[in-house]
């Protein structure tokens, strides 16, 4: 016998679901304003390992030319993305759902035990709660890194009137190098996120889709409680 | 199950049901995402970008003229060691060569007649000196100094009783570049009319004989060779606003 069971709740659906497309957009229109002056790379010194981005990847993605618009884009889909992360923080923290995301001082040794349980090693799985010791470390920093992208996007924003921010982050030119590789730090956070879920299965994809998954019924050990008294 | 409200569906379908109608309800949300996508990118006839995107530009440069723009709020300044090498960006307006000879300035208060003045009548006017990292629009900067004069000096003494316009516009002589400029930022104590950058008189290329500095906004409301400056409460022509950019262009 199987039954219903809530694994997610309906705020943190919506804002999970609401979170993806925006951020997409926002990545999107931040490439947009990034071509028109995009100088990191991985290297050192004179030697370039990786330009971001090559011509081949603005032909590919069709970004580029379109400075002005993705601007516009960026500085009007940046308050949706700040609502909807506000909003999730402070659902996470009245309702006390912060006690099932937060890492505790067990967290860094069990993720490092199911990363490589994950990874194919024969190390047993920690006991976890809703969400396993990775996760709790991965999400959490997730939402850290959501409001970095906010304060650093303000500081290259706003550097005049928020010149204190902006010296706060190392300088303008540093603001806009740490607003970069958050993003980049979210698209790799995307790729494994999606392979975890693959792997995790259907069940799992529902959950986070529905609210719901099927458990088993746990088998009654003990007969029925009286109901004399 | 006792509490089982719903008894005629078995724990699978009641699972499959509540799939499927988040399932449509994210499709539903997708398809209208889209549209709204679609909506925000589509640019108007004359190529600028679309009135949504407009509106809310236009609220968040009331919410930072309301809430964070002063005229203590001052852009960082540098020393004379961080000046680099300010590379010439924009040429609009600088097509034919400068007529030195020919060259005054138009001054166009709200209300009374325009003035002619020479390039000694500012620098007439006390003169600063800032270093200051210009921003382009484009997103790179460069530590870069100018000298001039204020242009709440210039406007006191010139447009007295124009600081209460709305705007400020400015022109190049062939009227092929323009700027509108909000009047706080306008005034603002590091807005300069610069006549010299790096210690030498500014380059044609750079905006000689004078060009505006703006700093508390982006590269391209620092005009170049300026041949008229408005004072007017109807929000004057700016180029690159027609080409789709912010019209305040705040830092």
């Amino acid at each position: 016998m199987k039954i219903l069971e809530e694994k997610h709740r309906l705020a943190t659906r919506w804002f999970h679901w609401l979170n993806f497309p925006l951020l997409t957009a926002m990545i999107f229109s931040g490439l947009l304003i990034y071509w028109a002056y995009d100088p990191y790379r991985i290297g050192f010194g004179s030697v370039t390992l990786f330009h971001f981005f090559p011509d081949w990847f603005y032909n590919f993605t069709g970004i580029g030319q379109q400075l002005a618009l993705g601007m516009a884009l960026h500085f009007v889909l940046a308050w949706l993305f700040a609502i909807n992360g506000i909003a999730y923080v402070l659902y996470t923290a009245f309702s006390g759902e912060w006690r099932e995301l937060l890492p505790d001082r067990k967290s860094p040794a069990q993720a490092l035990q199911v990363a490589l349980h994950d990874a194919g090693f024969k190390v047993p799985l920690p006991p976890q709660g809703r969400y396993n010791a990775a996760q709790r470390m991965t999400y959490s920093a997730i939402v850290v890194m959501g409001a970095l992208s906010l304060v650093t996007g303000l500081a290259i924003y706003k550097p005049a009137q928020l010149s204190w921010l902006t010296a706060l982050l190392g300088g303008y030119e540093w603001a806009r190098w740490e607003h970069f590789w958050l993003m980049i730090a979210y698209v790799a956070f995307f790729a494994i996120h999606i392979a975890q879920v693959v792997r995790a299965g259907w069940a799992n994809f529902r959950a986070m889709v529905s609210g719901y998954d099927l458990v088993d019924l746990p088998t009654p050990t003990e007969p029925e409680a009286t109901h004399g008294d | 199950m006792a509490t089982d409200t719903r008894p005629t569906r078995t724990p699978e379908q009641e699972i499959r049901r509540r799939t499927r109608r988040a399932f449509l309800t994210m499709g539903a949300g997708a398809v209208g995402m889209a549209a709204v996508w679609r909506w925000l990118n589509s640019l108007s006839p004359d190529g600028d970008i679309s009135a949504p995107l407009r509106k809310v530009l236009g609220f968040n440069e009331r919410v930072v003229r309301t809430t964070l723009f002063g005229d203590n709020h001052l852009v960082k300044t540098y020393p004379a060691s961080a000046i680099r090498h300010l590379k010439v960006n924009g040429e609009f307006g600088l097509e034919q060569p400068l007529d030195a000879a020919g060259w005054n300035l138009e001054v166009a208060p709200v209300s009374g007649t325009s003035l002619k003045l020479a390039l000694a009548d500012v620098q007439a006017l006390p003169r600063f000196e800032e270093i200051i990292d210009f921003k382009c629009v484009e997103g790179w900067s460069v530590v870069t100094q100018f000298a001039g004069a204020r242009l709440a000096d210039f406007t006191a003494k010139f447009a007295p009783g124009s600081q209460k316009a709305a705007f400020v516009g400015m022109n190049t002589p062939l009227k092929d570049y323009y700027v509108g400029l909000d009047m706080p930022s306008a005034l603002h104590p590091q807005t300069l009319l610069a006549y010299e950058m790096n210690g030498k008189p500014l380059e044609d290329k750079h905006g000689a004989p004078l060009r505006l500095v703006i700093p508390v906004k982006y590269g391209i409301k620092s005009i170049k060779r300026i041949a008229r400056i408005e004072y007017t409460d109807q929000r004057p022509r700016d180029y690159w606003a027609e080409q789709g950019y912010d019209y305040y262009s705040g830092l």
